[in-house]
């Protein structure tokens, strides 16, 4: 056999991803004394924490006394219609108001209260104002204070590294394959655990919040190395996001916006969402204009504006207004603050969005309302894990932060990904450390395994003729788009599974052209891999289940089924085949059950 | 719809010509909008750097028509559909390909400054701070690191010498960000005078008016910085008073 080139690099942990959850994953397991491998799909400190804009929801009770971890989990809960994995739910809103003053001792500056305190904002879901943040850029201040603070912990960081595929050594993780984009050349990391925290799988979607990155990568490479994805049925369109001009079309419209007082109104000047209040929320919600008004004010004795419900409630909306004929001219509905709020305050408050307008739509959002619609944003489902530790469904191998699944149920709150990026950051790293400290015996890796994996790699070089990857991934993000999207009927699904195994075919005959070095159609052709795959998976649960809940809405089956509420939809590979089970959620205990009666 | 002819640098190390394509570009659409369609329609292996498209990542810079910019949030309708736009890699770093340079001098100099050193909490264990006191720093924050001050400081664009001494812009706000930081006890003086080199910069302000992020970079950090340092090195008091101990010892690297 030919000596194989590719590189090699030990290390105790690797994680995969430099967002914010590998970043806190990669600074706990560093402060438990192992040795850390931190490999970025981008350059360090660009990847998608960056764009968070509201803020990080942490029971701080700053501004709202009332505020504790309980009233957390259970909107938490709540807003997942209640298939939230509970102990994860309970574990976030336990330990997220620590991690969020961890940053502060790190260095994070938050926008302050009038007693010097960290200021929280209203977010859709959350009971009480919880939201800690600066201005619009929460996620730039998250991710450069981790960044900073990491750099300092002895963390091996590896840049502009995409990982290809996880090692196995009989039925644990040993490592994983991924190549440079600098020089195309092959990289082995060797590895006693894996940590993944490589985001979402939002570029799935013609109509995005999410970057190139979001390709799915930890889906795919966890279901490739045998371990589960629960809920791959629950994606999350956030009601509001840019539609006009189409270059911009799905760049993200913070919940900020609604929260520092903006509102949403259709063509004809009406508050629409008056008219969609669902039975469940209807105990916390305005029913009228001059309630929903005198909250922004006095939150004791009026109950909550409709156009804060949860994301997946208010984006159905939107959608439903646009359909009968009541959008904006540009296919959205509009979101209006300058009627409340004056210019100084939008300004400070919303500098970024003030910004993303002025300059990429010619709209003063401090004189006339935006134009919003619906786009991709978030995957609630991913690789089912053990709530307190984090560790997946095969030895060695933990996930932390939106490639996890089960912690937001059908639906997450705005503010709980930044918060759930930290507390199960360090519980991945943690974890991880104490497992890679436990392991007993010799680390193998099987040089055939690499030589498999990186000669596939390299296939579409070899080709000639043959598909261009640009291409493909545009026909599948269409194709999700349209058939199984915001709202999902069983045929259209149907459809889309046959046209992702047409899809699977072309990519088997994918060529690329050039050499190795910096090729981004070499890269879209190896992301197509992971994205197919997910593509598949969220196409197949969303088949499965024959209901609508949270961010699977189904025409077919518009109602909430309580059967379905006690049922996670779980996908794992068989004899390199896609198997799908139904399996129960874990129940939970009578202590926390009471948290939801209390209050009917 | 229009057509307009993009002239982009490919190449890799030390070599390169620019290549002419002609792309159509849509209302609203961004230079990095028709660099995406020469990729997908032209040139499959077009080296680009990007990852937000929406102004918050830094990843994307350029220079455009000799001009230091993101591409993200540079216009098609600033730009005659009748003149050919050159789009080149910024200048200040070493060329990968294409439009990608090299940026590993940036997460160098970053390593270098000291971190935060925090302030003992207050008696409940937290920490207090007044908005009026960190608007400054929180302009710093607002730094994307699209290192396009790096690019176009002239004590390194043309130096590179200079570049082992000197931690350029980008990191006199990190710098001065820290300094400034209410809950921070470090004196990092020295390292601003003798690691980070500020004693080199002229104050020409080509960082200020390149930044995207419209932080003040040169008025509001630059220039306390250096009379930090001058009140450190050359005020007879403060060096006596420095003698004589009360401050944590200067950081040295």
């Amino acid at each position: 056999m030919a000596q194989l080139d590719y590189e090699t690099h030990e290390h105790d942990v690797i994680v995969i991803g430099a967002g914010g959850a590998g970043l806190r994953a990669a600074i706990e397991a560093a402060a438990q004394g192992v040795s850390v491998g931190l490999v970025c799909k981008s350059l360090l400190g660009k990847a998608h924490t960056v764009m968070a804009e509201g803020g990080i929801a942490a029971a701080l009770g700053n501004v709202w006394p009332e505020d504790n971890w309980q009233v957390h989990f259970r909107d938490t809960m709540r807003g997942g219609k209640m298939l939230n994995n509970w102990r994860m739910a309970q574990l976030h809103a336990q330990e997220a108001p620590e991690r969020v003053l961890e940053l502060e001792r790190w260095g994070a500056l938050f926008d302050r209260t009038k007693d010097g305190r960290i200021l929280q904002r209203d977010f859709g879901g959350h009971r009480y104002a919880r939201l800690a943040h600066v201005g619009d850029r929460t996620g730039l201040e998250m991710i450069r204070t981790l960044q900073y603070h990491g750099i300092h912990q002895g963390i091996d960081v590896y840049m502009e590294c995409t990982i290809v595929r996880l090692l196995k050594d009989g039925d644990r993780v040993c490592g994983a394959v991924g190549y440079w984009r600098e020089s195309g050349r092959f990289v082995v990391f060797k590895a006693k655990a894996v940590v993944l925290a490589t985001g979402g799988i939002g570029k799935a979607w013609q109509v995005t919040s999410n970057s190139w990155e979001y390709t799915g990568d930890g889906h795919a490479l966890a279901l490739w190395a045998g371990a589960d994805l629960i809920d791959m049925e629950f994606v999350q369109f956030h009601p509001t996001g840019m539609v006009w001009p189409l270059s911009v079309r799905g760049i993200l419209v913070t919940e900020g916006v609604r929260g520092d007082g903006g509102t949403l109104k259709n063509s004809q000047g009406e508050r629409f969402m008056f008219n969609y209040i669902p039975e469940f929320f209807k105990g916390e919600t305005a029913d009228n204009v001059a309630e929903a008004d005198r909250w922004y004010e006095d939150k004791k004795n009026n109950r909550r504006t409709p156009d804060l419900l949860p994301r997946d409630e208010v984006a159905r909306a939107i959608n439903a207004e646009i359909k009968a004929g009541r959008g904006s001219p540009h296919g959205g509905v509009f979101l209006d603050i300058c009627t409340r709020r004056p210019a100084d305050y939008i300004r400070k408050r919303l500098p970024s969005m003030y910004h993303q307008f002025k300059e990429l739509a010619d709209v003063d959002i401090t004189k006339e309302p935006m134009e919003v619609g619906p786009t991709c944003h978030y995957v609630m489902g991913g690789v089912r894990v053990d709530a307190d530790s984090t560790q997946a469904t095969v030895r060695g191998l933990f996930a932390a932060g939106e490639v996890a699944g089960g912690m937001h149920g059908s639906n997450r709150l705005g503010g709980n990904s930044l918060s759930d990026l930290l507390v199960f950051g360090r519980r991945a790293g943690l974890h991880a450390a104490l497992y890679a400290k436990d392991f007993g015996g010799q680390l193998t890796v099987d040089s055939s395994q690499v030589e498999v994996i990186t000669r596939e790699a390299l296939a579409p070089f070899d080709r000639v003729g043959g598909e261009n990857p640009y291409a493909i991934q545009s026909e599948l993000q269409a194709t999700m788009q349209k058939l199984v999207g915001l709202i999902r009927v069983e045929a259209e699904m149907r459809e889309a599974l046959t046209r992702i195994e047409a899809f699977k075919a072309r990519a088997g005959r994918v060529h690329v052209e050039g050499h190795r070095q910096y090729n981004p159609g070499w890269h879209t052709a190896l992301d197509l891999q992971s994205l197919l795959t997910v593509a598949e998976c969220c196409a197949r649960a969303a088949l499965e289940r024959k209901e609508s809940r949270g961010g699977h809405t189904r025409d077919d089956h518009p109602y909430t089924d309580d059967q379905w509420g006690k049922i996670n939809v779980v996908l794992r590979l068989e004899n390199d085949a896609l198997r799908l089970t139904r399996e129960p959620l874990p129940e939970m205990p009578a202590e926390l059950k009471q948290l939801f009666q209390e209050r009917k | 719809m229009s057509t307009f002819t993009l002239r982009v640098f490919r190449g890799a190390g030390e070599s390169g010509e620019f290549k002419e394509y002609r792309v159509e570009s849509e209302e609203g659409m961004v230079v990095l909008d028709l660099i995406h369609r020469i990729q997908a329609t032209q040139a499959g292996d077009l080296a680009v750097r990007w990852n937000c498209k929406a102004g918050k990542c830094g990843s994307c810079s350029a220079e455009i028509d000799g001009k230091p910019r993101l591409m993200c949030m540079t216009r098609m309708d600033l730009f005659q559909e009748s003149e050919p736009i050159t789009v080149a890699p910024i200048r200040g770093f070493p060329l990968i390909r294409d439009l990608v340079t090299n940026l590993a001098y940036n997460y160098a100099k970053a390593k270098e400054i000291p971190p935060l050193r925090l302030k003992p909490p207050e008696a409940d264990g937290t920490y207090r701070m007044m908005q009026e006191d960190i608007d400054r720093i929180q302009e710093f924050h607002k730094c994307i690191e699209c290192f396009l001050c790096q690019n176009v400081c002239h004590v390194i664009r043309d130096h590179e010498e200079n570049k082992k001494v000197f931690a350029g812009p980008r990191f006199f706000i990190k710098v001065a960000g820290l300094a400034m930081h209410p809950l921070d006890t470090l004196d990092r003086t020295t390292f601003t005078k003798e690691t980070a080199g500020i004693g080199l910069c002229n104050i020409t302000k080509c960082c200020t008016e390149v930044c995207p992020e419209h932080i003040r970079i040169t008025d509001n950090a630059i220039i306390p910085l250096k009379e930090r340092v001058a009140d450190e090195f050359f005020d007879p008091i403060v060096w006596v008073v420095r003698k004589l101990g009360g401050r944590d010892k200067p950081a040295r690297s």
